[in-house]
């Protein structure tokens, strides 16, 4: 039945744009709160005290400990890579063109956004539970309390950990795909190292190695700031500790897949101008 | 005492509110707390007890009103002067807050570390401290390991390291039994009356209130003893009053013999 009443007709239409305006500036004070953060945790690297130790432990927590997970899975794309593309190729009698394709694509995209997607999943809901559980707790409190800036002591370290170690893994990454592309490419298409390895090393130019490398760089700020921020936010005690874990993962991989096109787009248009 | 003026209390709160989604949980606050003395915050849960203690530590900033510690108007303090402005102050926090990967001796030496003290003399340090609250022999347990009282314990130790001038406890007693209770207001005694620190205590259980306002600590016999009404209270500075928070106001601020002549139904909830 449709409503004749004007008050409440009235009522309903501000409520509706109430929520509306409510919803945006609670989104907006989110970005706002999240680039606070993020800028905070970087001018932090500018002035003193720094937690080399606490750097060093998150380097090997998220290096170290990601390693298994991103060989492995670097291992496999390659392999598949092969196995999707052979066929292609093999119609064209060109199956050497495989170890083109699984290099460019390995180095420019895969490796960078696989590493990050990964390392999102284990490190940035890592760093949101762990951040998270020490707010609840007032563990983040008690450390303001005894005169620590706990950016500078939990964000800085995490944020610098994650921008150095996930271009290391990325290349380490695209180097076990290679290897698994090749052994594929060895036992199925009975393509000889000597082509495959030169094929795949020679196609690729400088620029390639920039887009790699530099990606990296970009999603591992994304990914630990994001984490940092959704730990440090936690809201609801436990129950919310969990929702900040999920909403980490989602937010870093959402963030890591839009900004990968958008530096995609500057790195092909730098490597048309500069490199 | 740090203060502009010898007079000056050592915190003060003037007209302070605050206030979050659900509206005031402060409005208009103001009491103060003299050098030595201990103030008792009492209240329901949900009266402001521990953003009190919060806003007394610079860990909150009022919406509108006056916070002063030890002579600073906190308002005036940015983030990184109130760091370090914060290491005169020891605060307890209701459930210890710990760092939990760390071990107890990390725990009390944190702060230690913080201020560049030299390993060599923090080793000792952080011994006398947890001397003083009985749980030297907890050094390499981690907090994970400890009972909810023995937390309590080495938080109190944690605060105390530094050698603070006031010292903030949230509900030290809550949810443990009565003798550990007794445990830690003891040595909140013993820590008054052994270092004349200044203290605010918030909790909702008026024997703990009274127990710290009826007894002191003996340094010479190392007992806890009745304060009698002969002015030991005054000879060993242990002032105890008591602020009763109601609507995000004070309620009641006096002493332990006025609330208990009070005749008020308010107040005579918390005696039964």
């Amino acid at each position: 039945m449709a409503t004749t009443d004007p008050k409440i007709l009235e009522s309903s239409q501000i409520s509706v744009a109430d929520a509306i305006s409510g919803g945006l500036k609670r989104r907006l004070l989110h970005v706002q709160e999240y680039t606070l953060l993020s800028a905070r945790s970087i001018a932090c690297l500018f002035s003193p005290p720094y937690y080399m130790s606490d750097v060093l432990e998150q380097m090997d927590i998220i290096g170290v400990g990601s390693l298994p997970i991103v060989l492995l899975t670097g291992f496999f794309i390659g392999a598949v890579m092969v196995l999707q593309t052979a066929a292609q190729f093999e119609r064209f009698g060109q199956t050497a063109l495989t170890a083109d394709v699984v290099s460019l694509a390995l180095v420019r995209e895969l490796g960078p956004s696989i590493t990050g997607l990964l390392v999102a999943g284990r490190n940035s809901s890592g760093i949101a539970s762990e951040l998270g559980s020490m707010l609840v707790t007032e563990q983040v409190d008690a450390m303001r309390a005894m005169g620590t800036d706990p950016i500078r002591k939990l964000v800085t370290p995490r944020v610098i950990a994650t921008t150095l170690m996930l271009p290391l893994l990325t290349a380490l990454a695209d180097l076990l795909g290679l290897i698994g592309g090749y052994l594929v490419s060895a036992f199925t298409l009975r393509l000889n190292a000597v082509t495959f390895w030169t094929r795949a090393l020679d196609i690729l130019e400088f620029s390639d190695l920039m887009q790699g490398l530099s990606k990296p760089i970009i999603f591992g700020i994304i990914l630990s700031t994001v984490g940092c921020y959704q730990g440090l936010n936690v809201k609801g005690g436990t129950q919310g500790v969990g929702r900040a874990t999920t909403q980490a993962v989602v937010t870093s991989s959402v963030f890591i897949l839009i900004s990968n096109f958008f530096l995609t787009k500057l790195m092909l248009f730098l490597a048309g101008h500069v490199f | 005492m740090s203060s502009d003026t010898p007079n000056e209390p050592v915190i003060s709160f003037q007209n302070v509110s605050i206030g979050f989604d659900m509206g005031d949980v402060l409005s208009g606050l103001s009491f103060s707390v003299a050098h030595q003395e201990t103030k008792v915050l009492i209240g329901e849960s949900g009266t402001g007890k521990t953003l009190t203690l919060k806003l007394a530590a610079g860990l909150l900033r009022p919406d509108s009103g006056t916070v002063r510690m030890l002579g600073r108007d906190l308002a005036t303090l940015s983030e990184r002067e109130l760091l370090a402005f914060r290491r005169q102050i020891g605060f307890v926090f209701q459930e210890g807050a710990l760092f939990d990967s760390l071990t107890v001796a990390d725990n009390v030496a944190y702060s230690l570390r913080e201020e560049h003290v030299s390993e060599d003399e923090i080793a000792p340090r952080v011994l006398e401290s947890l001397r003083f609250v009985e749980m030297e022999h907890t050094l390499e347990k981690l907090p994970g390991e400890l009972s909810g009282g023995m937390r309590r314990r080495v938080s109190i130790a944690r605060a105390l390291v530094s050698r603070p001038q006031v010292v903030l406890y949230d509900s030290p007693t809550a949810g443990l039994d009565p003798v550990t209770s007794q445990t830690i207001i003891t040595l909140i005694l013993r820590l008054r009356d052994t270092q004349g620190v200044t203290s605010v205590l918030a909790t909702h259980r008026l024997q703990d209130a009274f127990g710290l306002a009826n007894y002191r600590f003996d340094g010479e016999t190392g007992r806890v003893v009745p304060i009698s009404n002969n002015g030991n209270a005054r000879k060993t500075g242990a002032a105890t009053n008591f602020v009763v928070l109601r609507g995000g106001k004070v309620y009641f601020e006096g002493s332990p013999q006025l609330i208990e002549q009070s005749r008020d139904d308010y107040l005579r909830r918390f005696l039964l």
